[in-house]
């Protein structure tokens, strides 16, 4: 009833390739965005726009980018922080040696830097398969991990070890640093990251994304349709270390503004293949409403007890986060396995047929 | 350029034969990790076997095992005691498991599994630390009858010590594996075992309960998970950052084959020998601290030549 799509006729082969091929989706994301773009800005408060929405979209981004590899190809990474360090430590390292240019240039150039990197530790994927691949991925963690640490000109041999954003400008107003307000770093983040979802999912919607798909669902058969399947797997590496990096100079640039190596952990690389798989494998709606889940769970867990009056230490509140995130990814994957962007697909279903049962 | 490969290829090779006590000694203290790590393995690979699933809260087991031996002694508990409720708890956790978590997620594709059981490490961090506190804790290691001091051998040319609990561990390791060897070829249930192992639905249509097979399966990887973190825990201390090396025990997985207790033990020892010659000897090149990743690229290199690890089953690929 509220969500029908009867009467909207497909003309012709562009309607039928569309992303949004539905009236109602495109009015839903035109609403959403007006939200991100004028309303958050407007009304919300500095605690919003800083701490909950700079970092929701910017692991949205991370784990769009993981997506395309787990979800979509089928190849399981445990390195994706490692990647979101190489984006981060590219960006420094171009921004301090030209730092003239506009740093939202490097900001994405240093997802080429992370794409090269991602397919040199992607190589291997084409013989070791499975758990045993994933296990392999966690060599480019620790390695790269390493190199973080023990390769001093990466963080310009400063003596604290962590990489420090100075103030870069855009159009005149200040982006990064100190000096950025965190209305103008959300909307660098915003802006780049609908762009790099808008591309993202017209990849997964044409022939590289079906080719994905295919070799994710059985490779040999994929090959032997004539998908190629070097080409297609390090092209998969190749895109989502693009993605991955992008996200993780974001993070270092327009959120945290400095970072140590521990930023990258491998707890990092774990956390965001649980927004992918609580979000959905294989879905862009997904990535989002996973990284929002695992984004602001803690954080409402870490305000309950203030709310309600509970007087609870603070590393008590830790434990227990941690004990709940533990508690609500196994609840997750118990209830619905397919991840939320199912509910959330089960919840449109519902839509279009209420107040009738089917 | 010529000094660098003289540094690689030929330098580390004088050292050793330079002074072949020091040798003897990284040597030792490669095995007796190597034999830890292949503990770590065993555990990973006794669950994988039995129910397919790729438990990566193996570590953070092993810490929790120890962690409520070593606090239940603390808050005065004998430790022979303390000891046998560690296990009760291990056995407790095992059966919460399979109701939780396997029973209900039976059939799912592996990945999922696989981060069920991250799920679960969160739970049991959170929990640990709730309960016992974060800070390391020392292991009881006189009440619990393991020795202390080294014993000092002049032999190579030199002092090669060895630590009387590295002797012990190395001791208790080989018996469990041997005792774990002889549960799975001799008992009934380690009969029951293989069977699940080599296919579920064969073993169901022969009346093994699947549900009761994965109990024991966690339980037993429980008891070997308590036991690594005690002798891990008589090195060190034992605290949470002892899940660390659980992750090396991974390289060991893939090198060794996940379906293979051999290839565990094997593969165990290939890298703990691997990473102390090469943090000792080829590390000092690279500014150190080498062995957070080396291991990984041994097994990636073994990898590349066997893609089901060493010992691991054949794969066979059908459309």
């Amino acid at each position: 009833m509220f969500y029908r799509e009867v009467g909207q006729f497909k003309t012709n082969y562009a309607a039928d390739q569309a992303i949004f091929p539905i009236r109602q989706d495109r009015i839903g994301l035109a609403l959403i965005l007006l939200v991100a773009f004028i309303v958050i800005p407007l009304f919300g408060g500095e605690f919003l726009i800083a701490s909950v929405m700079i970092p929701f979209l910017v692991l949205a981004l991370a784990a769009i980018g993981l997506n395309i590899l787990v979800g979509y190809t089928g190849l399981i990474s445990l390195g994706a922080a490692a990647f979101m360090g190489v984006g981060a430590y590219a960006c420094y390292k171009l921004s301090t040696i030209f730092p003239e240019v506009n740093i939202v240039v490097w900001i994405v150039a240093s997802g080429f830097v992370s794409a090269a990197v991602g397919v040199l530790f992607g190589l291997p994927s084409l013989r070791i398969k499975g758990f045993y691949l994933a296990i392999a991925t966690l060599a480019a963690q620790f390695f790269l991990q390493w190199c973080f640490q023990r390769v001093p000109w990466l963080y310009n041999y400063n003596t604290s070890g962590a990489i420090e954003v100075p103030t870069h400008t855009l159009f005149g107003v200040p982006v990064t640093g100190a000096s950025a307000t965190p209305v103008t770093r959300y909307y660098v983040v915003l802006t780049i990251v609908v762009g790099m979802t808008w591309v993202a999912a017209n990849l997964v919607h044409g022939r590289i994304g079906r080719n994905w798909m295919a070799v994710r669902d059985m490779d040999i058969a994929a090959q032997l349709m004539g998908i190629r399947l070097l080409p297609a797997k390090l092209l998969a590496f190749a895109v989502s270390s693009f993605y991955v990096g992008v996200a993780g100079a974001l993070m270092v640039f327009m959120w945290l503004g400095a970072a140590e190596p521990e930023a990258f952990n491998i707890n990092q690389s774990f956390i965001l293949l649980f927004m992918v798989i609580i979000g959905g494998l294989g879905s862009l709606i997904g990535s989002f409403l996973g990284a929002a889940l695992i984004h602001i769970l803690p954080i409402i867990v870490r305000m309950v007890p203030d709310a309600l009056g509970i007087p609870i230490g603070a590393a008590t509140v830790e434990h227990l986060t941690f004990i709940i995130t533990g508690a609500m990814i196994i609840f997750f994957l118990v209830v619905e396995p397919h991840g939320l962007a199912r509910l959330w697909a089960i919840a449109k279903q519902k839509l279009r047929v209420w107040p009738f049962p089917y | 350029m010529m000094h660098l490969l003289y540094q690689i290829f030929i330098d580390p090779f004088v050292q050793m034969a330079g002074a072949p006590d020091l040798l003897v000694q990284t040597l030792w203290e490669g095995f007796v990790g190597g034999m830890l790590y292949a503990l770590i393995a065993l555990g990973f690979v006794l669950i994988f076997k039995a129910s397919g699933v790729f438990n990566f809260a193996q570590g953070i087991m092993m810490v929790f095992a120890a962690l409520t031996m070593v606090g239940l002694y603390e808050k005065g508990v004998p430790a022979p005691l303390a000891l046998l409720l560690a296990i009760g708890v291990m056995y407790l956790l095992a059966v919460a498991v399979e109701r939780l978590i396997l029973r209900p997620l039976v059939n799912q594709p592996d990945i999922m599994l696989f981060m069920a059981t991250f799920g679960l490490t969160y739970v049991l961090i959170g929990v640990g630390e709730l309960i016992f506190g974060g800070s390391p804790k020392e292991v009881p290691t006189a009440q619990l009858g393991l020795p202390k001091g080294a014993y000092d051998i002049h032999a190579f040319g030199g002092l090669v010590s060895l630590q009387k609990i590295d002797i012990a561990a190395a001791l208790i390791a080989s018996i469990m594996v041997a005792a774990l060897a002889v549960f799975f070829q001799k008992t009934r249930i380690g009969r029951a075992l293989r069977a699940v192992a080599d296919d579920h639905q064969a073993a169901l249509s022969v009346g093994i309960s699947l549900n009761q097979i994965w109990v024991i399966v966690w339980f037993t990887a429980g008891v070997v998970a308590l036991a690594t973190g005690i002798m891990w825990g008589a090195r060190s201390d034992v605290s949470f950052s002892l899940q660390v090396i659980a992750l090396k025990a991974l390289p060991v997985l893939i090198l060794g084959g996940f379906t293979s207790v051999p290839g565990a033990i094997v593969g165990g020892l290939i890298i703990g020998i691997g990473e102390k010659l090469g943090e000792f000897y080829w590390g000092p090149l690279v500014g150190g601290g080498i062995d957070s990743w080396l291991a990984y690229a041994i097994a990636l290199a073994f990898l590349l030549f066997k893609p089901e690890g060493l010992f691991g089953e054949k794969i066979i690929e059908r459309i």
